[in-house]
Protein backbone atom coordinates (compact mmCIF):
# COMPACT_ATOMS: atom_id res chain seq x y z
CA UNK A 1 0.00 0.00 0.00
CA UNK A 2 0.93 3.19 -0.78
CA UNK A 3 0.55 6.40 0.89
CA UNK A 4 -0.04 9.92 0.15
CA UNK A 5 1.31 12.85 2.00
CA UNK A 6 -1.85 13.54 3.65
CA UNK A 7 -2.44 10.31 4.29
CA UNK A 8 1.23 9.27 6.23
CA UNK A 9 0.55 12.64 8.41
CA UNK A 10 -2.69 11.24 9.27
CA UNK A 11 -0.86 7.80 10.24
CA UNK A 12 1.78 9.58 12.36
CA UNK A 13 -1.20 11.54 13.89
CA UNK A 14 -2.91 8.21 14.95
CA UNK A 15 0.60 6.58 16.25
CA UNK A 16 1.27 9.48 17.84
CA UNK A 17 -2.50 9.40 19.66
CA UNK A 18 -2.17 6.08 20.58
CA UNK A 19 1.15 6.70 22.07
CA UNK A 20 0.06 9.55 23.99
CA UNK A 21 -2.61 7.63 25.15
CA UNK A 22 -1.12 4.78 26.33
CA UNK A 23 0.90 6.75 27.91
CA UNK A 24 -1.83 8.71 29.88
CA UNK A 25 -2.55 5.18 30.76
CA UNK A 26 1.09 4.37 32.46
CA UNK A 27 0.64 7.17 34.60
CA UNK A 28 -3.19 7.34 35.64
CA UNK A 29 -1.86 3.80 36.74
CA UNK A 30 0.14 5.90 39.21
CA UNK A 31 -1.45 8.41 40.43
CA UNK A 32 -2.19 8.64 44.57
CA UNK A 33 -5.77 8.24 44.54
CA UNK A 34 -6.72 11.59 46.73
CA UNK A 35 -9.96 12.09 48.76
CA UNK A 36 -11.19 14.55 46.62
CA UNK A 37 -11.05 12.69 43.54
CA UNK A 38 -14.30 10.49 42.86
CA UNK A 39 -14.13 7.27 44.08
CA UNK A 40 -12.76 4.32 41.45
CA UNK A 41 -14.87 1.45 41.82
CA UNK A 42 -13.80 -1.25 39.65
CA UNK A 43 -16.32 -4.02 38.31
CA UNK A 44 -16.04 -7.25 37.72
CA UNK A 45 -18.59 -10.28 36.26
CA UNK A 46 -16.51 -13.66 36.38
CA UNK A 47 -17.93 -16.95 37.13
CA UNK A 48 -16.32 -19.21 39.89
CA UNK A 49 -14.93 -22.56 40.00
CA UNK A 50 -18.61 -23.81 39.45
CA UNK A 51 -19.64 -21.77 37.29
CA UNK A 52 -21.68 -19.07 39.21
CA UNK A 53 -21.00 -15.46 37.94
CA UNK A 54 -19.20 -13.54 40.78
CA UNK A 55 -19.71 -9.79 40.55
CA UNK A 56 -18.65 -6.84 43.37
CA UNK A 57 -22.07 -6.36 44.38
CA UNK A 58 -21.98 -10.16 46.02
CA UNK A 59 -19.49 -9.02 48.66
CA UNK A 60 -20.95 -5.82 49.61
CA UNK A 61 -20.08 -5.47 53.11
CA UNK A 62 -16.50 -7.14 53.19
CA UNK A 63 -13.22 -5.54 52.53
CA UNK A 64 -12.58 -7.03 49.15
CA UNK A 65 -8.07 -8.49 48.69
CA UNK A 66 -7.88 -9.47 45.01
CA UNK A 67 -4.87 -10.32 43.10
CA UNK A 68 -4.86 -11.42 39.50
CA UNK A 69 -3.01 -14.41 38.50
CA UNK A 70 -2.26 -17.29 37.18
CA UNK A 71 -2.61 -20.78 38.74
CA UNK A 72 0.93 -22.03 36.66
CA UNK A 73 3.07 -19.45 38.10
CA UNK A 74 5.60 -20.71 40.59
CA UNK A 75 7.39 -17.86 41.73
CA UNK A 76 5.17 -14.30 42.45
CA UNK A 77 1.56 -15.83 42.51
CA UNK A 78 2.29 -18.59 45.34
CA UNK A 79 4.40 -16.02 47.31
CA UNK A 80 1.59 -13.27 47.12
CA UNK A 81 -1.12 -16.06 48.04
CA UNK A 82 0.60 -17.41 51.13
CA UNK A 83 0.41 -13.53 52.56
CA UNK A 84 -3.29 -13.55 52.03
CA UNK A 85 -3.31 -17.18 53.69
CA UNK A 86 -1.47 -15.82 56.80
CA UNK A 87 -2.98 -12.29 56.75
CA UNK A 88 -6.98 -14.25 56.32
CA UNK A 89 -5.13 -16.44 59.92
CA UNK A 90 -3.96 -13.68 61.00
CA UNK A 91 -6.97 -11.76 61.35
CA UNK A 92 -8.87 -14.17 63.23
CA UNK A 93 -12.48 -13.19 63.76
CA UNK A 94 -12.10 -10.38 61.50
CA UNK A 95 -11.39 -12.63 58.86
CA UNK A 96 -14.56 -12.63 58.34
CA UNK A 97 -15.23 -9.00 57.48
CA UNK A 98 -12.69 -9.72 54.53
CA UNK A 99 -12.71 -11.83 51.26
CA UNK A 100 -9.91 -12.82 49.26
CA UNK A 101 -10.57 -12.89 45.54
CA UNK A 102 -8.11 -14.62 43.12
CA UNK A 103 -8.97 -13.83 39.33
CA UNK A 104 -7.35 -16.02 36.93
CA UNK A 105 -5.67 -14.39 33.76
CA UNK A 106 -5.34 -17.31 31.97
CA UNK A 107 -8.88 -18.75 32.34
CA UNK A 108 -8.77 -21.32 30.42
CA UNK A 109 -5.52 -23.71 31.67
CA UNK A 110 -6.22 -22.60 35.10
CA UNK A 111 -9.71 -24.32 34.74
CA UNK A 112 -8.58 -27.23 33.57
CA UNK A 113 -5.91 -27.66 35.92
CA UNK A 114 -8.18 -27.13 38.85
CA UNK A 115 -8.67 -23.83 39.82
CA UNK A 116 -10.16 -24.31 43.38
CA UNK A 117 -7.72 -26.63 44.15
CA UNK A 118 -5.24 -23.44 43.70
CA UNK A 119 -6.90 -21.45 46.14
CA UNK A 120 -8.07 -24.22 48.50
CA UNK A 121 -4.23 -25.18 49.03
CA UNK A 122 -3.42 -21.59 50.33
CA UNK A 123 -6.29 -20.92 52.18
CA UNK A 124 -10.25 -22.15 52.62
CA UNK A 125 -11.61 -18.54 52.26
CA UNK A 126 -9.87 -17.52 48.92
CA UNK A 127 -12.30 -17.62 45.86
CA UNK A 128 -10.96 -18.40 42.65
CA UNK A 129 -12.71 -16.90 39.58
CA UNK A 130 -12.17 -17.43 36.25
CA UNK A 131 -14.19 -16.03 33.29
CA UNK A 132 -13.94 -16.00 29.38
CA UNK A 133 -11.31 -13.94 27.44
CA UNK A 134 -13.87 -11.05 27.23
CA UNK A 135 -15.05 -11.23 30.98
CA UNK A 136 -11.13 -11.27 31.84
CA UNK A 137 -10.31 -8.28 29.70
CA UNK A 138 -13.21 -6.21 30.98
CA UNK A 139 -11.90 -6.91 34.70
CA UNK A 140 -8.24 -6.06 34.25
CA UNK A 141 -9.55 -3.08 32.12
CA UNK A 142 -11.50 -2.13 35.07
CA UNK A 143 -9.01 -2.29 37.43
CA UNK A 144 -6.59 -0.99 34.97
CA UNK A 145 -4.36 -3.39 35.64
CA UNK A 146 -2.29 -5.05 32.51
CA UNK A 147 -1.54 -8.86 31.33
CA UNK A 148 -0.32 -10.57 28.23
CA UNK A 149 0.11 -13.48 27.07
CA UNK A 150 4.02 -14.21 25.50
CA UNK A 151 4.89 -17.14 23.46
CA UNK A 152 7.43 -18.90 24.77
CA UNK A 153 8.45 -22.71 23.17
CA UNK A 154 10.38 -23.54 26.67
CA UNK A 155 7.55 -22.78 28.63
CA UNK A 156 4.32 -25.24 29.95
CA UNK A 157 2.06 -25.27 26.65
CA UNK A 158 4.27 -22.86 24.73
CA UNK A 159 3.26 -19.73 26.67
CA UNK A 160 3.95 -17.77 29.84
CA UNK A 161 1.63 -14.47 31.21
CA UNK A 162 2.63 -11.80 32.35
CA UNK A 163 0.35 -9.45 34.65
CA UNK A 164 0.33 -6.61 37.11
CA UNK A 165 1.83 -8.85 40.38
CA UNK A 166 0.21 -6.21 43.11
CA UNK A 167 -2.56 -6.97 45.72
CA UNK A 168 -5.49 -4.69 45.67
CA UNK A 169 -7.66 -3.17 48.21
CA UNK A 170 -11.07 -2.66 47.83
CA UNK A 171 -13.45 -1.16 50.75
CA UNK A 172 -17.31 -2.51 51.86
CA UNK A 173 -18.79 -0.18 49.24
CA UNK A 174 -16.73 -1.04 46.39
CA UNK A 175 -14.62 2.07 46.54
CA UNK A 176 -11.13 0.90 45.23
CA UNK A 177 -9.05 1.91 48.57
CA UNK A 178 -5.26 1.14 47.70
CA UNK A 179 -2.84 -1.50 46.33
CA UNK A 180 -0.35 -3.57 48.13
CA UNK A 181 2.82 -3.35 45.73
CA UNK A 182 4.27 -6.64 45.37
CA UNK A 183 6.57 -8.28 48.29
CA UNK A 184 4.51 -6.03 51.03
CA UNK A 185 4.88 -8.03 53.77
CA UNK A 186 1.81 -9.92 55.34
CA UNK A 187 1.96 -7.60 58.62
CA UNK A 188 2.25 -4.80 56.69
CA UNK A 189 -1.10 -6.02 54.93
CA UNK A 190 -2.24 -7.44 58.21
CA UNK A 191 -1.91 -3.95 59.95
CA UNK A 192 -3.69 -1.75 57.03
CA UNK A 193 -7.03 -4.11 57.03
CA UNK A 194 -7.17 -4.05 60.99
CA UNK A 195 -6.91 -0.29 60.99
CA UNK A 196 -9.82 -0.16 58.65
CA UNK A 197 -12.08 -3.00 60.38
CA UNK B 1 10.50 -43.78 38.91
CA UNK B 2 11.39 -40.75 40.86
CA UNK B 3 10.31 -42.30 44.16
CA UNK B 4 13.78 -43.81 44.05
CA UNK B 5 15.08 -40.06 43.92
CA UNK B 6 12.87 -38.66 46.12
CA UNK B 7 13.36 -39.11 50.27
CA UNK B 8 10.27 -39.21 51.40
CA UNK B 9 11.34 -38.45 54.88
CA UNK B 10 13.92 -35.96 54.78
CA UNK B 11 16.02 -34.88 58.10
CA UNK B 12 14.54 -31.68 59.59
CA UNK B 13 16.56 -28.10 57.81
CA UNK B 14 17.55 -30.49 54.95
CA UNK B 15 18.18 -27.04 53.64
CA UNK B 16 20.72 -26.16 55.77
CA UNK B 17 23.18 -27.91 55.00
CA UNK B 18 25.83 -26.36 53.12
CA UNK B 19 27.50 -27.79 49.46
CA UNK B 20 30.83 -26.49 48.23
CA UNK B 21 32.62 -26.38 45.28
CA UNK B 22 36.28 -24.68 45.11
CA UNK B 23 35.17 -21.18 45.86
CA UNK B 24 31.30 -21.35 45.88
CA UNK B 25 29.54 -22.65 49.08
CA UNK B 26 25.60 -23.42 48.35
CA UNK B 27 23.30 -23.25 50.71
CA UNK B 28 19.75 -22.53 51.69
CA UNK B 29 18.24 -25.01 48.37
CA UNK B 30 14.92 -25.24 49.17
CA UNK B 31 11.01 -25.72 47.14
CA UNK B 32 7.63 -25.18 47.35
CA UNK B 33 5.07 -27.66 47.49
CA UNK B 34 3.39 -27.94 44.91
CA UNK B 35 -0.33 -28.42 44.12
CA UNK B 36 0.06 -31.95 41.98
CA UNK B 37 2.51 -32.45 39.12
CA UNK B 38 0.73 -30.15 36.16
CA UNK B 39 2.02 -27.02 37.45
CA UNK B 40 5.85 -25.69 37.47
CA UNK B 41 7.98 -26.13 40.75
CA UNK B 42 10.58 -24.09 41.99
CA UNK B 43 13.69 -23.99 43.29
CA UNK B 44 15.81 -21.46 45.27
CA UNK B 45 19.24 -21.53 46.53
CA UNK B 46 21.83 -19.21 47.94
CA UNK B 47 25.91 -18.89 46.43
CA UNK B 48 28.37 -17.42 48.09
CA UNK B 49 31.66 -16.97 46.23
CA UNK B 50 34.99 -16.56 48.90
CA UNK B 51 37.20 -16.24 45.89
CA UNK B 52 38.77 -13.38 43.99
CA UNK B 53 37.46 -14.46 40.65
CA UNK B 54 33.77 -14.10 39.54
CA UNK B 55 31.55 -16.85 38.74
CA UNK B 56 27.86 -17.56 37.43
CA UNK B 57 25.52 -19.96 37.97
CA UNK B 58 24.58 -21.53 33.86
CA UNK B 59 22.29 -23.93 34.44
CA UNK B 60 20.68 -26.37 36.56
CA UNK B 61 19.81 -30.12 36.22
CA UNK B 62 17.30 -31.87 38.43
CA UNK B 63 15.51 -35.66 37.94
CA UNK B 64 12.11 -34.01 39.32
CA UNK B 65 11.44 -32.09 36.30
CA UNK B 66 11.70 -32.26 32.56
CA UNK B 67 12.69 -29.32 31.60
CA UNK B 68 14.72 -27.21 34.83
CA UNK B 69 15.71 -23.09 33.88
CA UNK B 70 17.07 -20.41 35.43
CA UNK B 71 14.41 -17.83 35.31
CA UNK B 72 14.33 -14.15 36.74
CA UNK B 73 10.93 -12.57 37.97
CA UNK B 74 11.51 -8.60 36.67
CA UNK B 75 8.65 -6.20 37.80
CA UNK B 76 8.80 -3.46 34.77
CA UNK B 77 6.34 -0.71 34.70
CA UNK B 78 4.33 -2.21 37.18
CA UNK B 79 3.69 -6.15 35.15
CA UNK B 80 5.88 -9.05 36.36
CA UNK B 81 7.27 -11.38 34.12
CA UNK B 82 9.38 -14.14 34.30
CA UNK B 83 12.25 -14.36 31.46
CA UNK B 84 14.82 -16.64 30.99
CA UNK B 85 18.08 -16.13 33.15
CA UNK B 86 20.99 -17.15 30.79
CA UNK B 87 23.44 -16.63 33.36
CA UNK B 88 23.48 -15.48 37.03
CA UNK B 89 26.58 -13.29 38.20
CA UNK B 90 28.03 -14.87 41.55
CA UNK B 91 30.96 -12.37 41.71
CA UNK B 92 34.22 -12.55 43.47
CA UNK B 93 33.62 -11.94 47.59
CA UNK B 94 29.25 -11.69 47.34
CA UNK B 95 26.39 -13.56 47.69
CA UNK B 96 23.77 -14.08 45.48
CA UNK B 97 20.27 -15.57 46.05
CA UNK B 98 17.89 -17.00 43.95
CA UNK B 99 14.50 -16.16 46.40
CA UNK B 100 10.92 -15.18 45.56
CA UNK B 101 10.08 -12.43 43.76
CA UNK B 102 13.43 -12.60 41.57
CA UNK B 103 16.17 -15.26 40.23
CA UNK B 104 14.55 -18.86 40.57
CA UNK B 105 15.03 -22.28 39.38
CA UNK B 106 11.69 -23.12 37.34
CA UNK B 107 11.34 -26.86 37.33
CA UNK B 108 9.17 -27.67 34.65
CA UNK B 109 7.35 -30.87 33.76
CA UNK B 110 7.64 -31.67 37.23
CA UNK B 111 7.84 -35.89 37.31
CA UNK B 112 5.91 -35.88 40.62
CA UNK B 113 4.10 -34.13 43.07
CA UNK B 114 6.54 -32.25 45.54
CA UNK B 115 5.31 -32.44 48.90
CA UNK B 116 5.92 -30.81 52.05
CA UNK B 117 8.95 -32.87 53.56
CA UNK B 118 10.61 -34.18 50.15
CA UNK B 119 13.71 -33.62 48.81
CA UNK B 120 15.29 -33.80 45.68
CA UNK B 121 18.84 -33.42 44.00
CA UNK B 122 19.59 -30.20 42.03
CA UNK B 123 22.90 -30.19 39.87
CA UNK B 124 24.11 -26.35 39.85
CA UNK B 125 26.62 -25.99 37.07
CA UNK B 126 28.88 -22.90 37.30
CA UNK B 127 30.66 -21.43 34.15
CA UNK B 128 34.32 -21.82 36.19
CA UNK B 129 33.86 -23.65 39.29
CA UNK B 130 31.72 -26.62 37.31
CA UNK B 131 29.26 -28.55 39.04
CA UNK B 132 27.89 -29.36 42.29
CA UNK B 133 24.73 -31.55 43.32
CA UNK B 134 22.72 -30.40 46.21
CA UNK B 135 19.78 -31.76 47.96
CA UNK B 136 16.28 -29.36 48.02
CA UNK B 137 13.98 -29.71 50.59
CA UNK B 138 10.32 -29.25 49.58
CA UNK B 139 8.85 -26.56 52.23
CA UNK B 140 5.49 -25.68 52.74
CA UNK B 141 3.30 -24.08 50.07
CA UNK B 142 3.04 -20.65 52.42
CA UNK B 143 7.29 -20.84 53.57
CA UNK B 144 9.62 -17.96 52.09
CA UNK B 145 12.34 -19.56 52.98
CA UNK B 146 14.25 -22.19 55.41
CA UNK B 147 14.57 -21.70 59.03
CA UNK B 148 18.13 -22.02 59.94
CA UNK B 149 20.33 -21.78 62.72
CA UNK B 150 23.46 -19.93 61.28
CA UNK B 151 23.12 -16.61 60.07
CA UNK B 152 21.93 -14.62 57.06
CA UNK B 153 18.84 -16.93 55.65
CU1 LIG C 1 9.84 -18.85 36.34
Amino acid sequence: MRLTGPQKILWAAAGFAALAYGALMVFSDRAPVSVAQAAFRPTFTLPDAEGRLRTLSDFAGKHLLMFFGFTNCPDVCPTTLAEVAQVMDDLGEEAANVQPLFISIDPERDRRLGLAAFTAAFHPTILGLAGDAEQTRAAAESFKINFEREEDAAAPDGYMMSHSPALYLIGPDGDWLRQFTYGTPAADILADLQSRL
Amino acid sequence: MLSTLLTLTAPAAFACEIFTVGDLSVEHAWSRATIGADRPGVFYVEVTNAGTTDDALIGIATPAAGMPMLHETVVTNGIASMPHAMSIPVPAGQSVKLAPGGYHGMLTGLTTALNEGDSFPVTLTFEKAGEVTVNVEVLSLRAEGPDCEHAGQ
